[in-house]
């Protein structure tokens, strides 16, 4: 059970990849002073992190055993399908709520709601 | 013809099911192609109520180029919010949101707009109007804004509307 | 497993768990509820990729199912978290 050199380089190659690149989305998540532009960083991890991480497990995996292991590419399909959803609903959390709470440099509603009263 | 069309509504879903379950069973031994099969004949027919019915795709090759053109874009934008993070205190990005027209008016299409804008790194999906005549982006780093609308419709509205409508 | 896979590993874990600890930083002082929600999000995404790194390091598929598990649990928490903080219900 042991790979070629080059797999395994290839492999440390792409999983250091992907630990600098969740740092820095880590960093940028952290000390980003506005909600909306700390929105950017995380999808570092969310698409090119867990991209290096997926291709090393399918390049190690295949050359482990026999055949294409090629499971790891749901993990990808899975991602790309589920966190647009959370983060689609969490800028809309945050644009409802500033404008409830009257927060500066907020920009208007696109559909402005037809008279105060009827709005829930 | 309708009695295929019955049996397989959506035929790209069944593909697209039969596929994932032959991967995620990691096995191509005859008990799992059969169970996988069923699967993907059952699940289709059952949540057709749930499922936006009537969606068609075209165009496999613009299909193609559309994937090939947003990964590229992944990894290009990727590196530049991470250097934009990492150079924060040198320079700060000039981030705003957006209002962008829309043409496109497919549920499905926007669908894949919305997957697409939000996947690649620098651009948040904010809001859509309700009549879908706008769009709402926060942007990363957009210094000239009629290039930036000009560049995102060309790049990723257009290419849907070829293979949606 | 060559000594230059075993430390890129440990490169990356390390990586992952300073991360998770500046997430966590966030998570704590995060000055309205949708900097934490986003912040558990982020945190199952690096519990994710830990466990798929263990898996390349114990030479196990196991590991895979297990990754799969927490991203399909860190979707349905923060989106029905998500949905709750924009309405004050889940089910409307």
């Amino acid at each position: 059970m042991n790979a070629s050199f080059w797999v395994e380089a290839l492999v440390a190659l792409l999983l250091v990849l992907s630990g600098v690149f969740v740092l820095v989305s880590a960093l940028g998540f952290t000390f980003l002073r506005d909600f909306f532009l700390r929105m950017h960083p995380p999808a570092l991890a969310y698409t090119i992190a867990t991209w290096c991480v997926s291709i090393a497990g399918i390049v190690y995996f295949s050359a482990l055993g026999d055949g294409l292991a090629m499971h790891h590419l749901l993990i990808i399909i899975m991602l790309c399908v589920t966190v647009p959803v959370t983060t689609v609903v969490l800028a809309r959390v945050a644009l409802f709520r500033r404008r409830m709470a009257g927060v500066a440099n907020t920009p208007p509603a696109l559909t402005p709601p037809h008279g105060s009263d009827s709005e829930e | 013809m309708s009695l295929l069309r019955r049996l397989l509504p959506a035929p790209l879903l069944s593909a697209a099911l039969f596929l994932a379950w032959l991967l995620l069973a990691r096995s191509v031994s005859t008990a799992q192609v059969l169970l996988g099969l069923a699967l993907a004949l059952a699940i289709p027919i059952r949540t057709t109520r749930l499922r936006q019915t009537g969606v068609s795709v075209r165009k496999p090759l613009v299909i193609i180029r559309y994937v090939i053109t947003v990964i590229r874009d992944v990894i290009a934008s990727n590196l530049e919010v991470g250097w934009g993070v990492l150079t924060w205190w040198r320079r700060q990005p000039d981030a705003k949101f957006v209002v962008i027209p829309l043409d496109l008016r497919d549920p499905a299409g926007l669908a894949v707009l919305a997957m697409v804008t939000t996947v690649v790194p620098g651009t948040v999906w904010s809001e859509l109007a309700l009549d879908k005549s706008a769009l709402m982006l926060h942007v990363w780093d957009a210094p000239d804004e009629e290039a930036f609308i000009r560049r995102y419709k060309q790049r990723y509205e257009l290419p849907l509307k070829e293979i949606f409508e | 497993m060559s000594p230059m896979l075993n430390a890129a590993i440990m490169f990356a874990i390390g990586c992952y768990a300073l991360a998770s600890l500046l997430v966590l930083y966030r998570l704590t002082i995060g000055p309205r509820a949708q900097d934490r929600v986003f912040a558990l999000d982020l945190l199952y995404i690096h519990a994710m990729l830990v466990m798929l790194v263990i898996g390349i390091r114990h030479q196990s598929d196991i590991y895979f199912e297990a990754a799969l598990l927490i991203a399909v649990f860190s979707f349905v928490s923060s989106s029905a978290m998500a949905k709750f903080i924009l309405r004050g219900e889940v089910i409307e």
